[in-house]
């Protein structure tokens, strides 16, 4: 491609084989989840313990340092998803079909996260657990998205074609992620409007900012951690009749 | 690029274009019911419905909270900084309820102009800080008027 330099295209194009993709990842593996580990470790004892309480919420909005990141990641997730879709729609790559899907569980995972500690800040501080404003139905909606993907790739049994079913549909839900970021600032919500991503300066202290923010990058990396897991035993099932599988269980 | 694979590439760019337009129409028609609550000066002007439920929002006009001995009602004023509409609502309040502080509010319009409220949710602000900033923030200018809605 004329836009991407040569070495990283070369990077990929070497992990889009197979045997190198699970090597290289079975590497990687352990030091990503070495970093997800103490970022967590970090960025919990700074939320939990260092930064300090709310001038209006006290203690309860500590509840961010797992809400904000993990809504973040849904969107993120899902951005992925689509993009990894798309690739495998167009070039037909067999590990960007399988990186999209072994996304999927993931982001459904965050996106149940953000709506459930959503939900159980929301009680005490607006006075209910639910309302069907714009933020939190289109959340919900993209909990659904996830829902299909995962549901639509089991109900096919020839996992190619799965695969080309479920990028359409993620490619198709991507409207969903612009709608999901700008509801608050497009229609009137009863959820807040957006703290860290303003453009002049965040609207939250600095102390309570750092570990947000640590948190966010741990999430990341989370990711990577189960995403790649995930990737590797879908890859070796797919697999599962090809020489160099079989060179690994020898 | 091969052709074929500019070709999937153009249809999933058409695909998503498709997409977009259809919602982006779909969500304009629909402006008003993804509205979560009416500003008081819609309220006002006679925008929102008549003898039907709905949502109003706005900050709670500080001073204004009256509490008449012996019941739960409580009188509160609410504005978006340019009308002003009296509610009245009898219950409990959410912990976040205070003057100066946005909530939106369940109920209809009476006849005499007042909001009766059935439910009161208040509305959290994006800003987040320590007391002793926002006691020092306090100190130095009266809190800003924009910002909670």
């Amino acid at each position: 491609m004329f836009l991407i330099p040569d070495s990283v295209g070369r990077f990929f194009h070497r992990m889009a084989s197979p045997p190198h993709f699970y090597t290289f990842t079975g590497r990687l593996l352990p030091w990503l989840t070495a970093i997800f580990i103490i970022l967590t470790a970090v960025g919990l004892y700074g939320g939990l313990f260092l930064a300090p309480a709310d001038y209006q919420q006290g203690d309860s909005y500590r509840i961010i340092y797992i809400h904000v990141p993990s809504a973040w990641m849904s969107l993120f997730i899902y951005v992925v998803m689509a993009v990894a879709g798309a690739i495998g729609l167009v070039w037909r790559i067999k590990l960007a079909e399988i990186v999209m899907i072994s996304s999927a569980t993931v982001g459904a995972g965050f996106t149940f996260i953000a709506l459930l500690t959503g939900s159980l800040w929301g009680k005490p501080m607006w006075g209910t657990w639910w309302v069907w404003d714009a933020r939190l139905t289109s959340e919900l909606i993209l909990l659904f998205l996830y829902l299909g993907v995962i549901a639509l790739y089991g109900a096919i049994d020839d996992k190619r074609t799965a695969s080309r079913a479920v990028a359409i549909l993620a490619i198709v839900g991507v409207v969903n992620i612009p709608i999901i970021h700008y509801s608050v600032e497009w229609w009137n919500t009863l959820h807040q409007g957006p703290t860290v991503s303003k453009i002049d300066k965040p609207s939250i202290h600095v102390s309570m900012l750092i570990p947000l923010l640590t948190m966010a990058v741990a999430f990341k990396f989370y990711y990577l951690v189960a995403m790649l897991q995930r990737a590797r035993t879908e890859l070796i099932q797919r697999e599962r009749n090809s020489q160099w599988v079989k060179g690994l269980i020898e | 690029m091969k052709p074929i694979r500019r070709q999937r590439l153009i249809l999933i760019g058409l695909m998503l274009a498709g997409m977009g337009l259809a919602v982006a129409f779909a969500l304009k028609s629909f402006n008003e019911n993804l509205m979560y609550f009416f500003s008081t000066t819609e309220v006002v002007e006679g925008k929102a419905p008549e003898n039907a439920l709905f949502r109003i929002g706005g900050m709670v006009v500080d001073g204004s909270v009256d509490r008449p001995a012996e019941s739960l009602l409580v009188r509160f004023k609410l504005t978006d900084f340019n009308k002003e509409v009296t509610v009245e609502y009898t219950g409990i309040l959410p912990d976040l309820f205070r003057e100066g502080q946005g909530i939106v509010a369940k109920g209809r319009l009476s006849e005499n102009g007042v909001f009766v409220a059935e439910e009161v949710l208040a509305k959290h602000d994006e800003n987040y800080m320590p007391p002793e900033v926002a006691g020092s923030l306090k100190m130095q200018q009266k809190p800003s008027k924009e910002g909670s809605l």
